[in-house]
């Protein structure tokens, strides 16, 4: 925030004092590490993911690749941003397709992370590649969520198979399962299945999750996270990972100004790659994840470039 | 299982040594950061309550789990969690960022207010997301409540929430609830959009409440969120939901603390009854343990 400047501006001042230095003492990587430490869980970055990250810069900083350096500070913002690369993921993953149609996806996470808009913006991207996308509407628990996807998959131009009508009324295991012979028949080669959010900590919902997994055997589950979650990110994904497991995460509400440590946190945690950027309400506003925009975003870096210069 | 939005977990280890020593203060600094209290608010209780230990001459891990219990209870009491809602109609309005349980609240709090016998109606002025308006239908007919729509989609929100005081005034329904959509504090189209809102409903009534919805999962985003909304919808108090996950929510402090607006409602589950009054005693027993 700007009332502490950013890490930028804290590193550029710490950086100062070691101009000219050749060599970086311990002491002046304490320093250094000290305020990525903070930049970090001001990020909202998981601090258990934190103290490993600085570990590693720490360690590296006091390396060999460090002391030969011509310009010490300048290599360790270099470190610094190679290692967040490294975390998320260094290069893009495409969206996994089945070899027989249907390919199926299905989407999970919790509360209001924007699990039904991302249905509607996948069904409209892979509509316009030339696909032809199915909904499946069963989150049979938020009131009127099978309404909203509706309404979605309307603006969208794509199919929806909603046989219940929610709100406490069907088995949406059985819908699940139902949708794939439907797309089957009807030739739709995606089936993007929206589920009900629920929260780590809920087994019964989280056992439901599993079974639906179950009964459509999808070639992607994606988790879909918001980014504004806060040092909750690890449990939840952790709790996701072991009760559905995912193949693939998307951060979602990126348009907003969360720093999005939750990338990070995720990313390390469940060896998990992130695969779309979630960055709005309407249904274009989504694109793949960049790995690097990512990490400057974090650390809030501005133009890494131009502090590396600075250093 | 310990409760699920328990710091005990996290603080277990640290209150059966023996004495209170460094490692005692690592552990409380991670617990305080693990549950989102955010680096400026775990220094500034850290460094009090390094201050007590060192006056009390304590050296007994116990003293110190009570000296945090009375710190945080202390620090979320100062300000007063009561709902003024003695207008008639007593408006209230409902805002938040997108999907933090703005329309879910608002049918719980209706249920709330009419077991206790109040009438309330409840105006759909989020006329932008897919289904917002049959969403809130329907928590609007679990709660007892009537409900104002708007009469096409994409209708002027400021308009729908102009009916819905004009109804009450009309027919003399004595609480009135307004939705409104989701947005991000960042976009300023939509934020001024929100104090058109306030200052339409302004004309007729003076607004009882204006409350913020907080996600406690989330993390430091939550003072951004707080400090836009204060800024352009006069945000009178919080309320903190889905304290029934893993996440604690701490966060909230800090805003408290910033922003002089209080906690006065919170938020634990899908169901109609999962919403209670903010009581500082009870949510820092469920925390510290
Ligand atoms: N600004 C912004 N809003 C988003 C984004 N994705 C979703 N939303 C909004 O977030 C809110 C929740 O989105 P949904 O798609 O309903 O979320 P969900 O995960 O299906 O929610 P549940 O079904 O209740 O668990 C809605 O107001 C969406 O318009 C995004 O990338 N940016
Ligand atoms: N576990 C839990 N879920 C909640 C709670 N409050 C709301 N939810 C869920 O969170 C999701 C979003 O709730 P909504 O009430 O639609 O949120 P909103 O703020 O109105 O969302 P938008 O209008 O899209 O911005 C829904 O799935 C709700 O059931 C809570 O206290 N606990
Ligand atoms: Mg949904
Ligand atoms: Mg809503």
């Amino acid at each position: 925030m700007a009332t502490f400047g950013n890490l930028s501006d804290r590193l550029s001042a710490t950086f100062k004092n070691l101009r000219g230095k050749g060599k970086l003492s311990p002491a002046d990587v304490d320093g250094t590490v000290r305020e990525i430490r903070r930049a970090l869980l001001d990020a909202d970055v998981n601090l258990e993911v934190v103290k490993a990250f600085t570990g590693r810069v720490r360690d590296r900083a006091l390396g060999d690749e460090v002391s030969k350096a011509l310009n010490p500070a300048q290599q360790v913002v270099q470190i610094v941003n190679d290692e967040l690369i490294t975390i998320l993921g260094g290069q893009q993953r495409r969206l996994q397709f089945a070899k027989n149609p249907p390919t199926v996806i299905m989407l999970v996470g919790l509360q209001g992370a924007g699990k039904t808009t991302l249905a509607g913006k996948l069904a409209k991207w892979l509509a316009s590649e030339n696909h032809t996308p199915m909904l499946v509407a069963a989150d049979l628990q938020r009131p009127n969520a099978v309404t909203q996807l509706q309404v979605v998959g309307a603006h969208a131009g794509v199919t929806v198979f909603a046989p219940e009508p929610g709100n406490g009324v069907g088995n949406p295991v059985r819908v699940a399962k139902d949708a794939i012979k439907y797309a089957k028949d009807k030739q739709h080669d995606i089936v993007i299945v929206d589920t009900a959010g629920r929260l780590g900590v809920d087994a019964e919902l989280m056992r439901q999750a599993a079974d639906i997994r179950k009964a459509v055997d999808p070639d992607e589950v994606l988790f879909v996270l918001d980014a504004m979650i806060g040092q909750d990110a690890v449990t939840t994904a952790k709790a996701f990972q072991d009760g559905v497991d995912f193949t693939g995460v998307v951060l979602s509400k990126l348009d907003g100004d969360a720093r999005g440590g939750a990338a990070l946190s995720v990313a390390s945690v469940t060896g998990r790659p992130i695969i779309f950027a979630s960055t709005g309400e309407g249904l274009d506003d989504f694109e793949p994840f960049h790995p690097d925009r990512m990490a400057s975003r974090i650390l809030d870096l501005g133009d890494i470039l131009s502090l590396i210069e600075q250093a | 299982m310990a409760s699920p939005w328990s710091l005990s977990g996290a603080l277990r280890g640290m209150f059966s040594r023996k004495t209170i020593d460094e490692d005692t203060w690592t552990d409380l600094e991670d617990a305080l950061i693990s549950a989102d209290f955010g680096p400026d608010i775990t220094d500034a209780v850290i460094e009090e309550l390094r201050a007590s230990v060192e006056r009390f001459r304590t050296t007994d891990p116990a003293d110190l789990k009570r000296m945090l219990r009375e710190t945080l209870e202390e620090r979320l009491a100062r300000l007063d969690p009561t709902l003024t809602l003695s207008n008639r109609p007593a408006v209230v309005l409902v805002v938040g960022v997108n999907g933090v349980g703005k329309t879910t609240t608002i049918g719980k709090f209706a249920k709330f207010l009419t077991t206790y016998g109040r009438t309330v109606v409840v105006g759909a002025a989020d006329t932008f997301r897919a289904a917002a308006v049959e969403q809130l239908a329907t928590w609007a007919e679990r709660g007892g409540a009537q409900i104002v729509r708007p009469q096409q989609h994409g209708q002027d929100p400021a308009s729908v929430a102009f009916q819905t005081v004009e109804k009450a005034q009309r027919e003399g329904i004595e609480i009135v609830l307004i939705d409104t959509a989701g947005r991000l504090q960042t976009k300023s189209g939509l934020m001024d959009e929100l104090s058109k809102i306030r200052r339409v409903i302004e004309k007729q009534a003076p607004i009882a409440e204006v409350l913020l919805v907080l996600d406690a999962t989330t993390g430091q985003n939550g003072l951004n969120q707080a400090e836009a909304f204060i800024e352009h919808a006069g945000v009178t108090g919080l309320v903190l939901t889905k304290l029934d996950g893993s996440a604690k929510g701490g966060f909230v402090l800090a805003v408290q603390e910033k922003t002089g607006i209080p906690i006065k409602l919170v938020g634990q589950g899908e169901g109609i009854g999962d919403l209670t009054g903010f009581t500082p005693h009870v949510f820092v027993q469920n925390l510290v343990g």
